[in-house]
């Protein structure tokens, strides 16, 4: 390795260096601050580092990463949401009993597989990455024994999570039967599909590969995880989820999909758009009943992928700007969310009903105005980050023509109005929640409140000035293409 | 900058009064008041300065402009723009924002910093509307106005309000849905054609397009202001929404929703897609009618007082769909005309419904009755805005009524003939509406107290505008003309009459052809 490779990859040199730090810290002394605190530092070192490492893009390190500005840009907000959630679990874990420590570490590995997906440009580095970060969210979703929904959904996921690797190793194995090849940027899939006869191998081989992605996107028929586990999970781990290993499987798949013939009358495209449609439909439709406000977060995240697929489908460079700020939006909103959720978490239980929520206005008008100015952004409202996203979306999908996923976005857009809705009116209602759930957080502290008000300022910040913001990814994809 | 500075003083103003209610209730209230009425005093006199100026007959300039880049990578600017008609709906806002705030005073009692927060941010949102020039911008501000009223409706409204604002706010959001697909549809066709890339109004007009293109572009602007409008059959929100209302909430979603819907219409879709609009001008104005008889029907078998009133709104709006779509600038004329008037009517109506049902806390009409002896004050004003939405001449709604009447009858006799029968109509639930509660026996024994100054003045200031508008509309149509002229000018389209060119001999020529009928042409 020279000391360009070691320059391009600092990021993720940072993050493996805290975390051999921290196991070393932790095997001698035992204290939650310094952990999380170390934690911290380390995910504020990675982010700095990106400026540095920006001059010296595009290089690729070993054949297996390619440290590019678009990549540095997802590091960038993957680092941006690993400190947040640190900030919010180190509130919450102070209310928990079982021992905090190791939790920042899995956070850290957590986050280091994601930057080597998002560097990733070889199958063999994807499925590293995507190990690494599976493996620490197993741990991390089943992190408080004592709940036993928290064992489940660790469960749950370990072996849904196991099995869908193992259709993606497959899948890359039949790709390298084909092409004789497990470089991505190498594979040559647009020329191949353009015979007109893709032979039948590439096809299973990336219909495998769909089924993999597919269930970390959390996309429809692969979300049946998503519900149960984000329930189970400690909430900042649920927001690590809809975060982190999302966002970081978005980005290589949208690396992938450079190459990939997803034009809309191949069978692939066809395949894309029918789980798009789905996926948004379903996920909205499944939201309605809820009145578990984790749950409806999944489901909210499980409609929210699709509309990004509308953007990967489109397939411009105006969709892959959409899609770089509509991550960039969802983001800030689903860790504002469930900040929030985890603010108002208890020692016995997440505050997940909705009933918690009833008239929260009135009693925190902060964390109130946060929700609403979440589920306001998750809806499209104006003044909002969101706003601007389904915006650049929709532009993205009617530029390019696709009428149909353009319908399914305003319908699905208008059935989820009714939950997101609900949860806004819950928390003004003038009725005091019912005495016989659990209590609840009665403070906040100052790390989960430092970090929920740099989200509501982010949230407003792209809803009423995203120009600064445009610009900066505009820029940075002309250079992509 | 003037036009930025007018809709930050109302959202700020919203924001203070908010903040000072944490202190005093009503301080809260008075900078609400404050806020909204140094806005419209402001603005009366901007519309009675440019009145006196002479050079208000030059076509197609702004009174006032702006223009600042928001997001220029996507085309997107900060473009606001006034002119008289943007004038005289900017006025109706704040008008009847001051009547919401004042007729609130006492009804209002829970948390009244964030209610007047919402309502100058709704009013706020609505000067946005009337004033962009900038297709994203004006998406922004329409979107803008449904939360705060969501929050007016689902907060303090009454027992079904959960649901009436639920419906209000799916309803209203789906159609502004499809109106941005218009938009962005509209966008990605200039920018093909002329390969500049720009949400700008004027730029925007005049882009070519295919036919079927246009008429489906349309449409998506159509569902959305037809919603609002409302057009039966999208009307359903629209009763439960207005019933269930604070009587604030009511003055403004009767009195400047509405109004924004209609604008719309002007404003934007009969310029961007003068070809589309002719072709579906039969429909709309066959919806037009249907709406002014069906609703008009509906509200006669009423019960509640509010949904009656509801009920009249949906019938007087027809008048002003027919109005927009006669192509015609005396129909147009008209239309402006009843948006106005009837902006203040039900307003008053609604103002009146509130009032009683402080006192009496009912709106069923059955328990209601012979009201007049005990509250006389209330009853001479429910009769004279009875008669001013049935039509009374002398009052504003005539005028405009009349208007669209002369205008359309020129186009399309039919429907002028069966719109004139709500003329009819209205005088049946008007009169049914002012026995039910006022005259007759005193069946339930009410007493209840009348009127007070505030509310005398409220009542005072909207028979003084109802009258104005009825006796001396010229200020009003000549303020609009420059707009509806500019319109013309704008998408270079004229309407008019082919037997406007032709001499005696043409006009008997056409006679022959087609008897009985003048021929409407648009472009060539």
């Amino acid at each position: 390795m020279d000391r360009a490779s070691i320059t391009l990859l600092s990021p993720l040199l940072i993050l493996s260096g805290t975390i051999i730090v921290m196991l070393l810290v932790i095997a001698f002394y035992r204290r939650h601050t310094l952990s999380a605190g170390l934690a911290i530092t380390g995910v504020i070192a990675a982010g700095l580092s990106i400026p540095i490492t920006w001059r010296f893009t595009p290089g690729s390190v070993a054949s297996l990463l390619i440290v590019d500005r678009i990549g540095l840009i997802y590091a960038a907000l993957l680092l941006f949401a690993t400190g947040v959630v640190i900030l919010l679990s180190y509130a919450y874990l102070k209310k928990q009993t079982v021992q905090p420590e190791e939790y920042y570490l899995l956070l850290l590995l957590a986050a280091s597989g994601g930057l080597v997906i998002v560097f990733s440009r070889h199958f063999a580095a994807l499925f590293l990455g995507l190990e690494i970060l599976s493996v620490s969210l197993y741990g991390l979703a089943g992190y408080l024994r004592h709940r036993a929904f928290s064992i489940e959904a660790a469960v749950k996921y370990l072996i849904l999570a196991a099995a869908s690797t193992a259709f993606l190793l497959f899948g890359m194995a039949l790709i390298y039967a084909d092409r004789g090849t497990l470089a991505i940027d190498q594979l040559n899939l647009a020329h191949a599909a353009a015979q007109n006869a893709p032979e039948i191998l590439l096809l299973l081989g990336v219909g495998m590969l769909l089924v993999g992605v597919g269930f970390k996107l959390a996309l429809v028929p692969f979300h049946m995880w998503t519900p149960d586990v984000y329930q189970g999970s400690p909430a900042p781990v649920s927001a690590l989820i809809a975060t982190v290993s999302k966002g970081a499987m978005f980005v290589f798949f949208f690396r992938l999909s450079q190459g990939l013939p997803i034009a809309v009358h191949t069978s692939f495209g066809t395949t894309l758009v029918l789980i798009a449609a789905l996926s948004m439909l379903a996920g909205n439709l499944l939201a309605l009943l809820q009145n578990n406000v984790k749950r409806l977060l999944a489901y909210s995240s499980i409609a929210h992928l699709g509309y990004l697929l509308v953007a990967l489908i489109a397939s411009s460079s105006l969709a892959a700007a959409a899609a770089a700020f509509y991550l960039t939006a969802y983001f800030v909103t689903i860790l504002g969310a469930f900040g929030v959720v985890s603010t108002l978490s208890g020692s016995e239980r997440d505050a997940e009903e909705l009933e918690d929520y009833r008239g929260l206005f009135w009693r925190r008008p902060w964390l109130a105005g946060i929700m609403t100015l979440a589920m306001l952004s998750l809806i499209g409202m104006p003044l909002t980050a969101g706003f601007f996203g389904k915006f650049y979306l929709l532009s993205a999908g009617v530029g390019a023509s696709l009428w149909i996923l353009v319908g399914f976005l305003i319908a699905s857009s208008a059935i989820g109005l009714y939950y997101y809705l609900r949860v806004i009116i819950t928390m003004f209602s003038q009725s005091e929640p019912e005495d016989s759930l659990a209590p609840l957080a009665l403070t906040s502290s100052f790390p989960g409140m430092v970090a929920l008000g740099i989200l509501m300022l982010l949230l407003l910040w792209l809803g009423l000035y995203p120009a600064a913001f445009i610009g900066l990814i505009q820029s940075v994809l002309q250079v992509l293409g | 900058m003037i036009l930025i500075y007018l809709i930050l003083w109302l959202f700020l103003g919203g924001l203070l009064a908010w903040l000072v209610s944490r202190w005093s209730t009503v301080w809260s209230r008075r900078v609400a008041l404050f806020t909204a009425g140094a806005q419209l005093l402001y603005l009366l006199g901007i519309w009675l300065m440019n009145l006196s100026r002479p050079n208000l007959a030059s076509s197609g300039a702004w009174l006032m402009e702006v223009d600042l880049a928001w997001i220029p990578q996507l085309g997107i600017h900060i473009h606001l723009g006034m002119d008289g008609l943007s004038l005289l709906l900017i006025l109706l806002t704040d008008f009847l924002g001051v009547m919401a705030i004042a007729a609130s005073w006492k009804e209002i009692q829970y948390k009244i910093g964030f209610f007047h927060f919402n309502l100058l941010w709704i009013l706020a949102a609505l000067l946005g509307v009337f004033l962009a020039l900038d297709l994203f911008l004006f998406y922004f501000f329409w979107e803008i106005m449904l939360l705060p009223l969501y929050f007016l409706i689902g907060i303090w409204g009454h027992e079904n309000r959960l649901y009436a604002a639920r419906k209000f706010f799916i309803f209203t959001q789906l159609g502004g849905l499809l109106m941005l697909v218009s938009i962005l549809g509209l966008y990605f066709v200039h920018g093909q054609n002329t390969g500049v890339y720009t949400f700008d109004y004027l730029q925007l007009l005049g882009t070519s397009m295919a036919p079927s293109t246009g008429m489906l572009l349309m449409l998506g602007f159509f569902i959305a202001f037809a919603v609002k409008m409302p057009i039966v059959p999208l009307h359903t929100w629209l009763p439960d929404a207005h019933t269930e209302a604070p009587t604030a909430g009511s003055v403004i979603l009767a009195g400047l929703i509405l109004k924004a819907a209609g604008y719309g219409f002007i404003r934007i879709l009969l310029p961007l897609f003068p070809d589309a609009a002719q072709q579906v001008a039969p429909v709309a104005m066959a919806l037009g009618v249907a709406g002014i008889l069906y609703a008009a029907v509906l509200a006669f078998a009423q019960t509640d007082l509010k949904r009656l009133v509801a009920y009249t709104s949906v019938s007087h709006m027809g008048f002003v769909v027919i109005g927009i779509f006669a192509h015609n600038q005396l129909a147009l004329q008209g239309a402006i005309v009843i948006m106005l008037a009837h902006g203040v009517t039900t307003g008053a109506l609604f103002i009146l419904a509130g009032a009683l049902y402080e006192r009496v806390h009912t709106r069923d009409l059955n328990q209601l009755g012979g009201l007049w002896s005990t509250v006389p004050r209330m009853g001479r004003v429910g009769l004279l805005f009875a008669l001013a939405s049935l039509g009374l001449p002398g009052l504003g709604n005539f005028v405009g009524e009349f208007l669209v009447l002369l205008g359309t009858y020129k186009v399309n006799a039919p429907v002028a003939v069966f719109a004139t029968l709500g003329f009819i109509v209205a005088t049946v639930y008007s009169l049914w509406m002012v026995q039910r509660i006022f005259t007759g026996p005193n069946l339930a024994g009410w007493q209840i107290p009348d009127f007070d100054r505030r509310e005398l003045a409220i009542a005072t200031l909207m028979i003084l505008v109802i009258l104005g508008l009825g006796l001396y509309p010229q200020p009003v149509l000549s303020t609009s003309q420059q707009t509806i002229q500019s319109i013309q000018q704008l998408t270079t389209r004229e309407f008019h009459f082919l037997s406007d060119h032709l001499d005696h001999q043409g006009r008997a020529a056409i006679e022959r052809v087609a008897p009985g009928r003048d021929l409407w042409i648009g472009p060539a």
